[in-house]
């Protein structure tokens, strides 16, 4: 005998699980990322090549600095989420899912995780 | 009394058996569907250049010759391949993910302006690469 109401039996019940707060969240970093990564373009594509003293010099700018870190913060976060997406619309054992899906989440905070704390100590130390 | 449990297990009788809805094989190739495609295996190769740009943002904390020597990987064949693809990869990415915002809004399906994004995201792909290598001397 159950007192659970027929809503509270089927929710989460679905392939999707959830509903549209998560959408919602991913569209959000989607359209924070169209200024970010202007911004990432535009501080980068002179970087890669250039000598040691002006990369320090272009990352000690504040707002060079700052602009990178969110940059990083918000992609790392689509990355998650967006290889997530192709994780379980093209893998179809659950097992598999599940690693995969716990790989891709190390793999994106340690390498969000590396990139802010290089920009941090370039910004810092030099 | 009729349980969760079993109500997936009576659901689950067909497993396997069941029809699949007509796949990717089957279509013609559309602007949009190759398109959208791209979109997503933009997104996923540009882990790579991400991964190797991080590389080269820890090499600069460290500086000296391990900094010259990922330096001059980027900018040799290999690396500057991966630089450059990257390149294009996030503007296409961008332009790419600005067309499914606009979808995501509600416009933009009928097929005249579906085409028209479609070639619009693949020509500004290279445009603006063309343009960032351009003011960046590397053509």
């Amino acid at each position: 005998m159950s007192f659970k109401t027929d809503k509270g039996r089927v929710i989460g019940l679905g392939s999707a699980k959830e509903g549209a707060h998560h959408w919602f969240g991913e569209r959000l970093k989607a359209v924070a990322l169209i200024p970010l990564t202007i911004a990432f373009i535009c501080i980068m594509a002179p970087l890669i090549g250039a000598d040691h003293a002006t990369v320090v010099s272009s990352l000690q700018s504040p707002l060079n600095a700052i602009a990178l870190i969110l940059f990083f913060v918000v992609t790392f976060k689509h990355l998650e989420e967006g290889l997530q997406v192709v994780i379980e619309d093209y893998v179809h054992s659950k097992g598999s899912v599940l690693v995969l899906i716990v790989l891709n989440k190390l793999f994106c905070w340690a390498f969000g995780l590396a990139a802010i704390f290089a920009i941090a100590k370039i910004a810092f130390a030099g | 009394m009729f349980s969760q449990s079993m109500g997936r297990d009576m659901a689950d009788v067909n497993r396997g058996k069941r029809p699949l809805s007509p796949h990717l094989t089957i279509y013609r190739p559309q602007m949009s569907s190759i398109s959208s495609i791209i979109n997503r295996i933009t997104g996923v190769a540009l882990t790579l250049g991400f991964v190797l740009v991080i590389w080269w943002l820890l090499a600069a904390t460290v500086g000296g010759s391990y900094f010259e020597c990922i330096n001059t990987f980027l900018t040799g064949w290999i690396g500057g391949f991966i630089m450059i693809g990257s390149l294009w990869a996030l503007c296409y990415h961008l332009l790419g993910g600005i067309r499914h915002l606009i979808w995501d809004m509600g416009y933009g399906f009928d097929l005249k302006t579906a085409d028209r994004m479609g070639w619009a995201v693949i020509i500004g792909s290279f445009v603006l690469t063309a343009g960032v290598l351009f003011c960046g001397g590397v053509i």
